[in-house]
């Protein structure tokens, strides 16, 4: 792929000021996502994934702030953006869809409600031609009678099919990049499955770039094209994702490729990483990891700089894997 | 929804007739009306003819079948005192007090609904504290203190405001009102604001709290994903999902503003059913006090009707009835 990139994230830092102090939700943090490209963002639970989505869309909330860091994509730097730029670009060329389809969806508001007005937000339409939109993007999503659907209220549907009905939103505006915050987790594994796969296909489809979050590699392994992992608000490595299942370099990533239970090592006893994540309060310098790391050594209390130990890969780590 | 009304109305029937023999209960134990009625001076002959013209020779449960009876035709009993049905008298009373309290809950929902979302929205900021201190004290300070306070300041001492009465009323579909006359608006300014008080406050804090509780809810975040202005994500989404509750707070709540308005009504002198009553009770004028109530639990029964419908269509997940929801 030529050119710039789509997204470029370069040196993220996303702080929350509370009351006990300083939390470094996502601290130094980088990545590209390129045009209709799929980008696994990986990690532990309160590892920062959240906040660096929502970092990218512009909705991080007081007491957050993004502290460092630009976000540039499509040429533009998105920290420097006014509210009224902002209203461009949130909904119409960047689109988010959350965890919970169940808590997405205002439950008081018709879906018809709900996504005419994701459409007149952005563009100059009737309510009829908004409503063809709105059809048009449920059936892409694979819901079939759009129509009766569009009538309904959120708690007349399943949790699968609310889901469907946020993304159709996110697609809505055909937006150049959408941010998936583990939209399947909530969900069976029969439905996310589905899910996984018609959002390839859309996305495939329409050149729309992806950023999916997730912990769970193994939804990673057959979604995406490129992998970035991240530790307690920190980068940790990042490159295609073929390479870094085969061959992780960073001990953290390796970790988490191996507690996922795979077929050919069955009978065996998953392998855990060791201890706990630590607190983002009371993290000092040096790699947060170390504590529950193998080869940690003295040399691990300084922070590692980013390295490119092959091209396209990059990795935060003094003691990379073999 | 038709079956629905019907067992309503079943209930609310029951309700009322469990409520009218309470009320009996109450009456005959606050003493002998007819040591009040009759002239000290009248002799034994006398005492007895007004006792039985007025039906007290007999029994309780007599007396209670001879007003069912009665009830169950429209007539609630003639006043001791005036000798005019008792219903009539309260029916001609109580425009005055629904004026009254519509007015005060009318203040009360435009001034408190904006005032806690603001509060909600910042409730760190200046603005937001300051709306807080203020429904603290409404809530704390006692109604009668503040409408003598009223009094003092805009009667007594500035002189803008009458401190009694109706004023000028003008007749609208045959009911007189005070709120269309200037001279009406100025006496009705200080019983509304002193009744609206305590309820400004208790919407205040209801809507504070649902707005806190529902901007940090994901539907908001992703209405604001989409790109709505703020307006519709506040205006749309976050109100019509708090209205919920509120909704129904301020159905109970003119049920009760209407009852209550009795403090309010005696300190302005405002001839509405508050003061009929306090009067009825001073005389034991048993008919007025009982139809009194039977006719503000009927509103009561109204009210929460037409809060449960209302709700209902604000709410797609209630369905009255019970009827479970189509999948
Ligand atoms: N309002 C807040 N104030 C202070 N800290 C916060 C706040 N919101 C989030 N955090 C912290 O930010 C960190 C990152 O949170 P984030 O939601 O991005 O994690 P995550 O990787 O998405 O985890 P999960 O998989 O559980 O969703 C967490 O440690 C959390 O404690
Ligand atoms: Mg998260």
């Amino acid at each position: 792929m030529s050119g710039p990139p789509l997204l470029q994230v370069d040196g993220l830092r996303m702080h929350f000021f509370t009351k006990a102090g300083v939390v470094k939700a996502v601290d130094d943090v980088s990545f590209s996502v390129g045009r209709g490209e799929i980008l696994g963002l990986v990690g532990e639970s309160g590892s920062g994934k959240s906040m660096t989505g929502y970092s990218i869309i512009g909705l991080v909330d007081p007491p957050g702030r993004i502290v460092e860091g630009r976000i540039v994509f499509d040429g533009t730097d998105l920290t420097r953006l006014d509210a009224a730029a902002w209203r461009g670009v949130r909904g119409s060329r960047i689109a988010m869809i959350f965890q919970d389809p169940m808590m997405t969806l205002n439950p008081v508001l018709r879906i018809d409600t709900q996504i005419v007005e994701a459409v007149q937000a952005h563009a100059d339409v009737s309510r009829e031609s908004a409503l063809a939109r709105a059809r048009e993007a449920l059936v892409r999503v694979g819901i079939a009678s759009p129509d009766e659907r569009l009538r309904a209220y959120p708690h007349q549907f399943s949790g699968g099919m609310r889901q469907r009905v946020a993304i159709a939103i996110a697609l809505v505006n055909g937006p150049d990049l959408i941010i998936a915050d583990e939209p399947t987790t909530a969900l069976d594994v029969t439905i996310q499955g589905q899910i996984l796969f018609e959002m390839q296909k859309v996305c495939r489809e329409s050149g729309t770039a992806l950023i999916w979050i997730t912990h769970d590699l193994s939804v990673v392994a057959g979604l995406a094209d490129e992998v970035c992992v991240m530790y307690a608000g920190r980068f940790v490595e990042s490159g295609p994702v073929a390479d870094i299942l085969d061959r992780p370099l960073h001990p953290y990533s390796r970790g988490l490729i191996d507690s996922v239970p795979s077929r050919n090592a069955r009978g065996r006893p998953l392998r855990q990483i060791p201890g706990m994540t630590p607190s983002l309060l009371s993290l000092g310098p040096g790699c947060p990891f170390r504590d529950r790391c193998t080869s940690a050594t003295a040399r691990c209390a300084e922070s590692p700089s980013v390295t490119e130990p092959s091209p396209g890969r990059r990795l935060r780590c003094f003691h990379p894997n073999a | 929804m038709l079956a629905y009304a019907i067992r309503r109305l079943g209930q609310s029937l029951f309700v009322l007739v469990l409520m009218s023999f309470l009320v009996f209960i109450g009456v005959f134990a606050i003493g002998d009306p007819i040591e009040l009625l009759v002239n000290p001076q009248a002799d034994e002959v006398e005492r007895i003819r007004a006792t039985a013209a007025l039906g007290l020779d007999k029994t309780f449960l007599e007396q209670y079948w001879v007003f069912l009876k009665g009830a169950a035709s429209g007539d609630l009993g003639k006043s001791f005192v005036y000798n005019v049905p008792a219903l009539s008298l309260i029916l001609q009373k109580l425009p005055a007090t629904i004026e009254l309290a519509f007015v005060a809950m009318v203040m009360a929902i435009f001034l408190g609904i904006p005032l806690g979302l603001v509060a909600g929205l910042k409730p760190d900021s200046l603005v937001g504290r300051g709306i807080m201190a203020g429904s603290i004290l409404g809530f704390s300070l006692p109604t009668f203190w503040v409408g003598l306070v009223l009094i003092m300041v805009f009667s007594v001492n500035l002189g803008w405001l009458p401190s009694n009465g109706r004023g000028e009323t003008t007749l609208v579909a045959g009911i007189p009102v005070s709120f269309l006359t200037l001279d009406g608006l100025a006496h009705i300014a200080m019983p509304a604001v002193n009744l609206a008080l305590f309820k400004l406050s208790l919407l205040i804090r209801l809507t504070r709290a649902g707005t806190r509780e529902a901007v940090l809810q994901d539907y908001v975040k992703f209405a604001r994903a989409k790109g709505l202005t703020q307006g519709r994500v506040i205006g749309v989404h976050v109100l019509k999902n708090i209205l919920i509750p509120i909704v129904t707070v301020i159905g109970l709540e003119l049920g009760s503003v209407i009852a209550f308005a009795i403090v309010t009504e005696s300190i302005f002198a405002w001839p509405g059913t508050g003061k009929l009553l306090i009067d009825s009770i001073n005389q034991l004028d048993r008919p007025v006090i009982v139809a009194y109530l039977l006719v503000i639990v009927t509103l009561f029964i109204v009210i929460n009707f037409v809060v449960d419908v209302l709700y209902s269509m604000l709410d797609p997940r209630v369905r009255l009835g019970g009827a479970a929801a189509a999948h």
